[in-house]
């Protein structure tokens, strides 16, 4: 992550629009929300795109090289780009996946035989929603969850990509839905990737503060970009049995 | 190598802090209110993120130019009849003052707040030869009556409440039942120091900047002390890390504009005080003896090292307050001098990689520190670096190294991939109900203790793909 200051719409719809696009499932997608992954085709079928699954996907590397291993993360890389050579737009369901390949693949590569080719994937590579609002420049669409809804800052797209405008856009533009601000909705989750796990109980309580905020705000839904915080906060939600929900923004678009 | 080593497990000094109410309500009541306020500070104030990029480069041209600036500043300093004194460690450092107190007879030093003493472990240090230190900057104060340390950069008694501290007066300074009224117990304070500026022959300060091209030292309080110190005893002793020198005087009107505001909101600070050596003739006030220690202690190494941007550092402390970590554990769970996601950096840079080898991993990577820092510094970046270390200088326990190279191996083979999903459905079976998993044994539980787990999917995205 970057400490340059966020700057929103860095990127343009104008180019024309891709007719075709290959999707990089995730692997927390790919294993445990594959529904999200679905919604995703569904969504962009409708909208004329075609939608492509290159074979053979595993995970961006990022869990190895937040935690240090470069090398190991760097010949994952190697081999995600290997996979979307061909692709004129690739699509990512979680906001730090897609910061992992923009960001951090073309310096893992740089001077190796696909430096090139990870600066190709970082600059043809779209979190979802700034793929519908930024490429495709769709923002209509309609909704059957039933709100109030509240959006959650994942932290890799917020301040990683400098992306908080595109998915709120969406929601707002949803016809018949009601958005309320989440307060503190800058603020994370407590997920981390393995930090989650290396020290569990200041991760539950970071979530407990997320999870009291999205309480107070009065949303029956929440709504959020990244598999990573949706796990975090979902698997919050269900251990409390509380009536909110976690949905991915995918879940939401009708 | 200047701090012991803390070998109380850092989960453990975590989960006692969680474990704490006040402290959690101390913290939650003075980071919110921090981060509020440098909100509104640079709202107000456009030409602020403009400024934070000029701050940057000045910090980064003069560590490239460092030892030319530190040669100018000393030559200023000697030239105004000060002293300079140049401390490699920590333990230098304290021989150098503790050198000046005992040749100038000192015996009671007064402190403004400074985190370079801290560093260098000061006041045990001046105690044991017989020299009385009194912390004047009230947060420092509290924590001193309290035999505590800062748990906060420029908010060292953070974790306390009110109310804590009115105990904590009326035991200590034998005046019991004080209200918890921040307005009385700094009254309070007030009276009990005063007398101690009158008493001390030693000024301990450290310095937020040093500008080289005049010599003039610069600090930055909101209570004045800071000018007590530098002007009652006869003696001044700044201690000072080396890479706190800058330039010019524009560069300090740079760095007042944005230091406050991301501290504490505030547009200048109450005082800003500009020492320039000891008293000359004919002035009616300052010190007989000015002394500047510039201190290295793993600083100079760095400026070719991975840790070279916190090199930058202001001691603004507002990578703390935005940091989800900290907000939750505070300051002492972090073990030394330096807390927070900074800290964990000059940490290393002060003890080592090995130091941090567990703190490295107390951040979540989420980024916020670096969006609050003044000077941009990419703290997560440098996290991410010292974990890198602890791989390749195998500092990382060896189990986790194997986990995540046999994590690595798997995502290089989509078959062993998908063999991996089919392990985990198979070996997920027995603690499945409605397709949530509540709990899980061995390093699993770390998750499931507190959260629910989903299920690995009965048919994965990949696999579903061609009915889509």
């Amino acid at each position: 992550m970057t400490g340059e200051h966020a700057r929103p719409g860095a990127a343009s719809a104008s180019t024309a629009a891709p007719r075709r696009a290959a999707l990089m499932i995730t692997c927390l997608a790919d294993m445990f929300y594959p529904e999200v992954g679905e919604r995703i085709v569904r969504l962009l079928r409708r909208l004329g795109v075609e939608v492509t699954l290159p074979p053979g996907q595993t995970c961006c590397g990022l869990p190895l090289f937040n935690s240090g291993y470069h090398d190991e993360a760097a010949a994952v890389a190697q081999r995600t780009v290997a996979l979307f050579r061909e692709d004129e737009a690739v699509i990512v369901p979680s906001g730090s996946c897609a910061w992992m390949v923009k960001h951090e693949y073309p310096g893992l590569l740089r001077g190796s035989a696909d430096a090139a080719a990870a600066e190709r994937l970082a600059e043809r590579t779209w979190e979802f929603s700034q793929f519908l609002v930024r490429r495709l420049g769709h923002t209509a669409f309609e909704t059957d969850v039933q709100g109030p809804l509240a959006y959650h800052d994942s932290c890799h797209l917020l301040r990683g990509l400098h992306e908080g405008i595109a998915p709120r856009t969406l929601l707002s533009h949803l016809a018949g839905a009601q958005v309320v601000p989440l307060p503190g909705s800058d603020e994370c989750c407590g997920f981390g990737g393995s930090f989650s796990v290396r020290l569990p109980e200041v991760s539950t309580s970071i979530l407990d503060r997320k999870l009291a905020n999205l309480e107070a705000s009065g949303a029956r839904c929440l709504v959020a970009c990244d598999a990573g915080c949706l796990m975090q906060i979902r698997g919050g939600l269900a251990r409390r049995n509380s009536p909110l929900r976690a949905l991915h923004l995918a879940e939401v678009l009708k | 190598m200047t701090e012991p080593i803390v070998t109380t497990p850092l989960r453990e000094r975590a989960t006692n802090a969680l474990g704490d109410r006040l402290l959690h309500e101390a913290l939650d009541i003075a980071t919110t209110r921090f981060i509020t306020l440098r909100r509104e500070a640079f709202d107000d104030f456009p030409e602020g993120e403009q400024l934070r990029d000029r701050a940057r480069a000045i910090k980064e041209a003069t560590l490239q130019r460092l030892d030319t600036y530190l040669e100018m500043l000393v030559a200023n300093v000697e030239r105004l009849g000060g002293h300079v004194h140049f401390a490699a460690t920590a333990e230098e450092a304290r021989d150098i003052v503790l050198g000046i107190a005992r040749r100038t007879g000192a015996r009671m030093a007064v402190k403004s707040k400074s985190m370079a003493t801290e560093e260098i472990h000061l006041n045990d240090a001046l105690q044991a030869i017989g020299v009385t230190p009194v912390e004047t900057d009230l947060g420092e104060y509290i924590i001193q009556l309290a035999h505590e340390r800062p748990s906060h950069i420029i908010a060292p008694a953070i974790h306390k409440t009110k109310g804590q501290v009115a105990e904590l007066f009326s035991r200590e300074l034998g005046r019991p039942g004080l209200p918890a009224d921040p307005e009385v117990l700094t009254k309070i304070a007030r009276e009990e120091l005063r007398e101690k500026f009158l008493q001390a022959d030693l000024g301990m300060t450290g310095a937020n900047f040093a500008v080289a091209d005049s010599g003039t030292g610069v600090l930055v309080t909101n209570e004045g002390n800071g000018r007590m110190a530098t002007s009652l005893p006869r003696v001044h002793v700044a201690v000072m890390g080396v890479e706190k020198v800058i330039p010019s005087m524009t560069d300090l009107a740079v760095f007042l504009a944005i230091l406050a505001k991301s501290a504490t909101g505030q547009k200048l600070s109450v005082y800003t005080t500009l020492v320039q050596g000891p008293r000359r003739p004919g002035e009616l006030e300052g010190p007989d003896e000015f002394h500047l220690v510039l201190l290295d202690n793993g600083r100079i190494a760095q400026i070719g090292g991975t840790l070279r941007e916190s090199l930058y550092c202001l001691r603004c402390g507002a990578c703390l307050n935005v940091c989800p970590v900290y907000r939750q554990i505070g300051g002492h769970a972090y073990g030394y001098t330096y807390p927070g996601p900074i800290g964990i950096l000059l940490t290393a840079m002060i003890n080592g990689p090995g130091s941090v080898k567990d703190l490295a991993h107390a951040s979540s990577l989420c980024g916020a520190c670096a969006e609050a820092c003044p000077v941009r510094i990419d703290i997560p970046r440098m996290l991410i670096e010292l974990r890198r270390e602890m791989d390749a200088r195998r500092i990382a326990p060896w189990t986790e190294r194997v986990v995540f190279k046999t994590f690595a191996r798997i995502l290089r083979s989509p078959w062993l991939y998908r063999v991996g999903a089919r392990i985990g459905r198979i070996a997920q079976r027995p603690f499945v109900r409605d397709g949530r998993i509540r709990a899980l044994p061995f390093f699993f539980g770390h998750w499931t203790r507190t959260r629910d787990l989903p299920a690995v999917s009965a048919r994965t995205f990949q696999e579903r793909w061609r009915d889509l």
